[in-house]
Parts: C-alpha cells; structure tokens; sequence
C-alpha cells in the first residue's frame, strides 16, 4: 500500500534519512523503532510531506505522493499523529475533533465517526467542551489519535504514542491501537521507542540508526534477535 | 507583618514613579524668559498619589484572591458571559446602542461627529487586523502598508482620472488585497518575531517609497483637494458631507462585522485558527498552509485598503507622514486591548483608543503619559483585554435510546 524507496531528507545541510526503503500492506500493523535522533520522526514527516523528502520516492495506492502539499496527502487517506501530541490546546475537546474532519464533507458519516470515537475514548465525550489544553496527557494522547481517525484514514501515522505516560495508560492506548487495526482494516505505521510494546503490538518492524534501516523483518523475529536484544530491550 | 510588606512596596513604587516623571512633572523650561523652573510641589503629588495608589492596587488584589477562591467568581463570570450571549440581556443594549448610533450626529456637533467617524475607521482597521493577528495569529506590524496602499490608490487615480470615490471603493479593497498577498508570499515560511520584523520592515518599504518616489507619489508633500465622496449627485455642505460620511462608515462597520463574523465561524475561519494554536497539528489535519496563510494576509489588507479610500476622501488631503509605524503600532493595540479575536472587544478597544485621546485633551500635556498608564494597567489586570474572546460553540446532542 505504501512504499518508500531509496528516500533521502534533510535538515537544512544535515543528512537526515539515507536511503529509507520501507514497504507497508494493506491491514498491517507496522512497527519503527530506533533511539533517539535515528530519523524516526523524520520518516513520519517525509510521508506526510511536513518534511518533503529530496529524493527517492514514496508510492501510496500506487500514487507518487513524495511531491505533493501535505494537505494532498491527507487527503488522500494518510492522517498523522504527531509527536508530542500537538493538539490544539484553545480549542475544546470537540472542536478538536472536529478540525480532523476539516477536509471532509459528508456531514453524516462525521457524526457516526464521532460517536463511534466516543465509544472508543469514553471519557472524550465526558470532556467534550473542555479546552484541550486542560486534559492530562493520557487524556490528549487520546485526543490526538482521535482526532487523526476523523479524517477516516486507510494509512495512520502514529509518532511515540507513549511518550511521557503511565504505564497503565500506555496499555490502554496501545489496546485502542490493535483495536482500531482490527475493526477498520486501518493501516496503522507505529513509530515508537518502547521497543517491547511496539514489537509485541507490530505485525512487522524496522529498525533505525543514524538516518539508515539496520535489520526488518516479523515482529516476533526481531523480538528474539540478539541486537535488538542488546541494542533496545536491555536484555 | 504583611502590612508593613505591602506599604514598603508602594513606598518604593512612590519613589520609583517620582523618579520617572521627575523630567515631565517637575522641570519646566520657559523658553521666554529663560529660567528653569522647578515645581518640587508636583513631585510630593505624584508621590503621595503613587503610594496611595499603589497600596489600594494591593488591596484590591487580595480582595479579589480571597473572592476567587470563593465559589462567587463563578457566579460573576457566568453574569459577564450571558451579557454577551443571552438574547434577553444584550438586544435592549443592543437597540440603545443603535438609536445612539443614529443619533449621534444630530445630538453633537460636527467636531464630534467627525472624530467618531475616525474611531469608525479605526474599528474597521481593527477588524481587519484581528483577521490576521488574533485569528490566524501572524504578528504584523506593518498592517498600515495596507491603508497607503488604500489611500493612494483613490488619491492618484482622482488626482489623474477623477475617478469617482464609489470606483475607488472596491479598487482600494482589491488593490489591498493584491499587497497582501504580494507581501505575504515572501513571509510564508516565517513565524513569531521574525514574521513580525519582517511585516514591519515591510510597512516602512511602503512609506519610504511614497515619500522618495517624487513622480509617482508627489513624495513629502503629498497629493491634495481630492474629491469627497458624492452621494447620489447631491450638492452638499461641509457639514451635511461630514455627515453623510459618518453614516457611510457605520454602514461599513456593519458590514465587516458581519463578514469578519461570518469568516470567523467559517473553514476558513477555523482554518485561521488552528493555525494560530499549532502549525504541525494544522498541517496534519490536511490544512493548506500556504492557502490558509495568504487568505489571512489578503482578507485583512481588504479591509485596511477600503479604509484607505476613505480616509483619502475624509481628509481630502494623503501624504506619507499619515503611514508611519506609530499608526500600525496603535491599530495593533486596538485589537490587543480590546481582546484579540473578539469582534466586539476591537469595537471597544478603537472607541476607547481612539475617543480617550480626544477627550484627553484636556490634559494636554500630561494625555500620553495617562495614555500609557492605561495601556500598562490593562495588561498587568486584563492580559486577555478588555472583552476575551468567546467563541462559537457547537452543542452536541446525545441521542436517547
């Protein structure tokens, strides 16, 4: 469904991403992890065009979308969670929300996705018309997977949805996850540092260091090789 | 123990203004009879009132941590915010306001008239303004680029063509909107300060050029005996014309604050304010940056550049020395202490802003000085200025069963 092939970017004169080769199925959950500083983000950001990538290319639905505005690209079904939440703290719960449907126009299916988001994050429906700013971290975590899922991706970016939170919260969320996978067929590109959770949650997995992939392959074989081992799950 | 904390405060407070009026309050050169005179009486004034102030300040402040923490405050704000919203409240303030409105010019003089029709202008400035810096968030600081452009567009083409001020009208607007986008295009990739410089940079571009470029603007000293508007072919005095003009500029409030409504509650509006909250998140809702960007700039400049005309015809007479930056800086402040965002905060704000400084008058020489002492007392007690913004909301509905 997504493939990136030979994908280069930059910060200015820094060489980011080298050579990024990375295949995506239709249904899969899959996995990115890496330290910090690998270009992890950076791949998210080179997909959804907020850092357009200076060569190479990236096929989503056998579309090139390397050179299109990142408002092309979401509309094309890639929606994106970044990292640090980003939410639009002002705004309320449901305006939030409803900023993620900013570029669709069936007004009906909006309101079902709602409530349908409602069901999966009860306590968003609590908070509705609380400024975003106001929630716990968990709680906006939520929200900006929320509000990723109301543009009705096929493809969605997930950048450290457990970055900063409890334990307990990072299992719930990482549930909704599978759950989202499972129930929608959505695509789900997870980017994490929790290597164990992510791994044991990915159908598939890369693993980044310093701008390049260093090994792929099934989740469960990354899992049980002795660098990610060493490298990543302090084992 | 508090006490004796909160007067050692003032009493240096006192000190301190002492010391910073002491050039305005307490010299005085009389340039006739060449002697310096000096008035230590005002400086004990300006003391004993610092103190005294300064301590009923203090004061006041407890009071009102003691009622925050009570469930009172709820209570107020719930008053303050149905004023703006609930039907009942507002609509007899609203038809009062009106019937002021429509009054006004046969209740004061001319004088009078004619400086609300300049706080008119003000508000529609403001209002444009507001599109750019309290929706979408981009500082900018040369907003009176746009109001130049607006001016000499109806002072150069009734200059040469005598083209008539109800041509000049949307021209103006086009024209303004054509700039802010023009000028948009190079700041696209800027934010916060640098965007500020920028615009500002920008705004002095603009009066440079129309001060140095001799043939094309007549430089320094400007473009006089341009036409006043003309209403419907008839013959009118100075005075009626005043007149006319004022109504026209109510008209033309209404409007905006209609159409800035309008925007406000539409995609694009909605648009401008995500991107005011969080650039990454706006762009990854799928927003068109660029668009989103270049509307706010254009939409605002409309406005500016329709006043222009105006003021051209109001003044009859344009040069650059009207285009300085202060004249930015105050549009500005209208919006930021009226409350950015809120439409009906910049239509006090350039009332206030504007009227106070006429009627200030009295106090000639000591006006700005009160002038700034609001401005500072407004962002020390009211940082969201004078009316926040409160937004549209949608109620969700459950649906029962």
């Amino acid at each position: 469904m997504l493939s990136m092939k030979n994908v280069q970017a930059y910060y200015g004169n820094i060489h980011a991403l080298r050579d990024i080769n990375v295949e995506i199925e239709r249904g899969e959950i899959i996995t990115l992890i890496g330290a910090n500083g690998a270009g992890k983000t950076t791949t998210l950001m080179a997909i959804s065009g907020i850092v357009p990538p200076r060569g190479g290319s990236i096929n989503f639905l056998g579309q090139p979308i390397h050179a299109l505005r990142p408002d092309r690209i979401v509309s094309l079904g890639i929606s994106q969670v970044p990292e640090g939440r980003h939410i639009f703290p002002h705004l309320s719960v449901a305006e939030n929300l409803d900023m993620g449907a900013f570029l669709r126009k069936d007004k009906g299916q909006v309101k079902e996705d709602l409530e349908y988001i409602f069901d999966l994050f009860p306590i968003l429906a609590e908070r509705r018309a609380q400024d975003g700013g106001t929630l716990s971290g968990g709680e906006q975590q939520m929200l900006a997977i929320s509000r990723a899922l109301m543009a009705r991706p096929t493809l969605l970016l997930l950048d450290e949805p457990s970055l900063g939170l409890a334990p307990l919260v990072i299992k719930h969320i990482f549930k909704i996850i599978k759950k989202i996978n499972q129930e929608h067929n959505t695509t789900v590109f997870l980017v994490e540092q929790n290597a164990n959770l992510a791994l044991h949650t990915a159908d598939r997995g890369y693993v980044m260091e310093n701008g390049r992939i260093t090994l792929e392959g099934v989740a469960d074989e990354l899992l049980a090789d002795d660098r990610v081992k060493q490298a990543y799950l302090g084992l | 123990m508090i006490i004796v904390d909160y007067l050692k405060k003032s009493f240096f407070v006192a000190i301190w203004f002492m010391f910073l009026t002491f050039p305005i309050m307490v010299i005085r050169v009389d340039s006739i009879e060449g002697i310096v005179e000096w008035r230590w009486q005002n400086m004990l004034l300006v003391g004993i009132g610092s103190f005294i102030l300064s301590l009923v300040g203090r004061y006041i402040r407890i009071k009102q941590e003691k009622a925050a923490r009570s469930v009172q405050k709820g209570r107020v704000q719930q008053l303050k915010s149905s004023l703006l919203i609930d039907p009942k409240m507002y609509l007899p303030g609203l038809a009062l306001i009106s019937l002021l409105v429509l009054v006004f010019p046969f209740l004061f003089s001319v004088y009078q008239t004619n400086i609300m029709t300049t706080a008119l202008m003000y508000i529609v400035l403001g209002l444009g303004l507001n599109i750019v810096v309290g929706l979408a968030g981009l500082l900018d600081l040369g907003y009176v680029a746009f109001y130049a452009v607006g001016a000499y567009c109806y002072a150069l083409l009734n200059h040469h063509f005598g083209l008539s001020f109800w041509l000049a009208l949307p021209l103006g607007a086009l024209l303004g909107a054509l700039f802010g986008i023009v000028l948009g295009f190079p700041v696209l990739r800027l934010r916060g300060d640098y965007l500020a410089i920028v615009t500002l940079g920008f705004g002095e571009i603009i009066r440079l050029v129309l001060e140095n470029w001799n043939e094309f603007s007549f430089g320094p000293s400007g473009i006089a005996n341009i036409d006043r508007p003309n209403f419907f072919g008839i013959d009118m005095s100075l005075n009626e014309s005043i007149i006319a003009l004022y109504y026209m500029m109510v008209c033309l409030v209404l409007f905006s604050i209609f159409m800035v409504n309008r925007l406000q509650s539409s995609r694009i509006g909605r648009a401008w304010i995500a991107l005011r909250e969080d650039e990454i998140a706006c762009q990854a809702m799928g927003i068109d940056k660029t668009k989103t960007k270049l509307t706010a700039f254009a939409l605002g400049a409309t406005w500016a550049g329709m006043v222009g005309v105006i003021f051209a015809a109001k003044t009859t007479f344009v040069n650059p020395a009207s285009f300085t930056f202060l004249e930015s800086a105050i549009i500005l402040s209208i919006v930021v202490l009226g409350g950015m965002g809120s439409i009906v905060g910049v239509v006090v704000g350039a009332l206030v802003l504007i009227l106070l400084p006429e009627y200030l008058r009295a106090f000639s020489d000591y006006r700005m000085l009160l002038f700034g002492a609001i401005m500072v007392i407004m962002m020390v007690f009211r940082p969201q200025g004078i009316i926040g913004n409160v937004r549209k909301s949608y109620l969700f509905q459950e649906k029962k069963g």
